[in-house]
């Protein structure tokens, strides 16, 4: 089969959100809503644009993008207040015979 | 027009007429004066449209241009040595993103030790960018390749960059008596640059993008055809060169003597000298000829095969080393020639951080091949005997 490729690998933009890298990590962050004093410290270190800070009624905490975050552990470590987890994920968990 | 000009000078004066809309440089001996010049060329409004950036860095200058190249413009730079390698990482993406910078290259060596004098170490580390390389043998030559490494890196079948190597100090330093090209000859043979594509607002593009295993390859093999339809791209524009300047510098080859038995093969400034050498050889009944390599990248495979087929000695002038292996003209050399030529290769690494190679030394070396007093294979020459100690 012929492909057609683009010389210079040259593309429209915005064609990597095509790419989930959800998937990548070993790890997610868990928010625990109780904690989150919506900050933004975790929004401002996520080297991904992954976690943000959304208004849920009266509430407003840290809300993570699964679809793009890699399980850096980046927002856990800088959160003030303890309100990031990372956990594995149930893939990971293999029983070891 | 002639006049004796400095080899700085013949290469700025060239980049002038061909017009680049971006000129971005960081400075370093020997390459300081090409830029310097230029600048005091934009200062004094004789750059028409054309923007002069002063980066903080090689890495900088070069990445200033893949931006400006993206967004279509012409662009220029010149460094060596240290500043090339530094420039490399960004050179080779803008060799992927197809973009046609020409860039000068006045050749020194690498560090350390820190040498700033003249070898080819610093060019032939970029061997495998995917970097179009014309080495020059005199300031004329460097003059005449400026527009037309913009014709050929700007050719839609090509569209890669084009790095002119002229020889730091022994070229750029020079003085020289320089036929000075006019600003209607370029103009009729150099037409404005199209980009196949650009960045712009209207229609926003991303370059280089990221492809994963079952898309890379493509790319790269796309980049290989591009380098072999140089070869005839190359040969077309050195034609018409020849026609319309009246200075034919050969192909991707120039050989003296094609009909010798003994070839003394050498790319850049040396090869000028080596041609008197030759002739006074050929005076006294040595059958030897010259082969100088213009082109590097795309190698001039098919030439070296038919000018070899006959031969019985080859000398190779290398003047960098691939340390473990030996001289890299030779290495391609003897690739290229496998299996079409039976010549024996004596291969010489000389010259390195400018030590010198006077017209005795070199006749001496050929002498030595054609009375059969050396063996095949690598050796320095023109080094002292040694011995490495502790201080």
């Amino acid at each position: 089969m012929k492909i057609k490729i683009n010389i210079g690998a040259v593309s429209e933009p915005m064609q990597s959100e095509k790419l989930k890298t959800g998937d990548w990590g070993t790890h997610y962050p868990v928010v625990d809503k109780e904690k989150c004093t919506a900050c933004k410290t975790c929004e401002q270190y996520c080297p991904d644009l992954c976690i943000e800070v959304k208004e849920a009624g009266e509430e407003k905490f840290a809300v993570v993008d699964y679809n793009y975050c890699k399980g850096c552990g980046i927002c856990s470590s800088v959160c003030p207040f303890e309100a990031i987890k990372m956990e594995l994920k149930d893939i990971f968990k293999l029983e070891v015979c | 027009m002639k006049q004796v000009v400095r080899g700085f000078y013949s290469v700025a004066y060239s980049v002038k007429l061909c017009r680049p809309n971006v000129i971005c440089a960081y400075p370093i001996t020997p390459q300081t004066e090409i830029v310097e010049n230029l600048a005091a060329m934009y200062a004094n409004g004789e750059l028409g449209g054309a923007v002069y950036i002063t980066a903080e860095s090689e890495f900088g200058a070069a990445s200033i241009l893949v931006g400006a190249s993206a967004a279509g413009a012409r662009v220029f730079t010149a460094t060596c040595s240290q500043g090339l390698i530094l420039m490399s990482e960004v050179l080779f993406n803008a060799a992927g993103m197809r973009l046609p910078i020409v860039l000068v290259n006045t050749n020194r060596a690498l560090s350390a030790p820190l040498s700033i004098w003249n070898d080819h170490q610093d060019s032939m580390a970029l061997r495998d960018a995917g970097i179009m390389q014309v080495y020059v043998e005199n300031n004329q030559e460097a003059h005449d390749m400026i527009p037309q490494a913009y014709k050929i890196a700007e050719n839609r079948k090509v569209l890669l960059p084009f790095m002119v190597c002229m020889d730091g100090y022994k070229l750029t330093h020079a003085y020289e008596p320089v036929d000075l090209l006019s600003q209607e000859m370029v103009d009729s043979f150099l037409p404005p640059y199209e980009p196949a594509a650009y960045l712009t607002t209207k229609k926003p593009l991303a370059f280089g993008c990221y492809a994963p295993p079952h898309i890379y390859m493509e790319f790269r093999v796309a980049m290989q055809r591009a380098m072999e339809r140089a070869r005839d791209v190359m040969l077309d524009v050195f034609k018409e060169w020849a026609e319309v300047s009246g200075r034919d510098w050969g192909g991707h080859i120039a050989v003296d003597f094609p009909d010798s038995k003994i070839f003394v093969v050498a790319m850049g400034s040396v090869a000028g000298l080596l041609r008197k050498v030759v002739e006074e050889l050929r005076n006294d009944g040595v059958s030897v000829g010259l082969i100088k390599i213009r082109t590097f990248r795309p190698f001039p495979v098919e030439e070296l095969r038919e000018t070899l087929k006959d031969a019985e000695k080859v000398v190779v002038f290398d003047r960098s080393v691939s340390f473990g292996y030996e001289g890299p003209v030779s290495i391609e050399l003897k690739s290229a020639i496998y299996g079409y030529s039976n010549a024996e290769i004596y291969s010489f690494a000389v010259g390195l951080g400018g030590r010198d190679m006077p017209k005795d030394f070199l006749e001496r070396i050929i002498r030595d091949v054609a009375e059969g007093r050396e063996r095949p294979g690598f050796a320095f020459k023109g080094h002292h005997e040694f011995e490495e100690v502790i201080p």
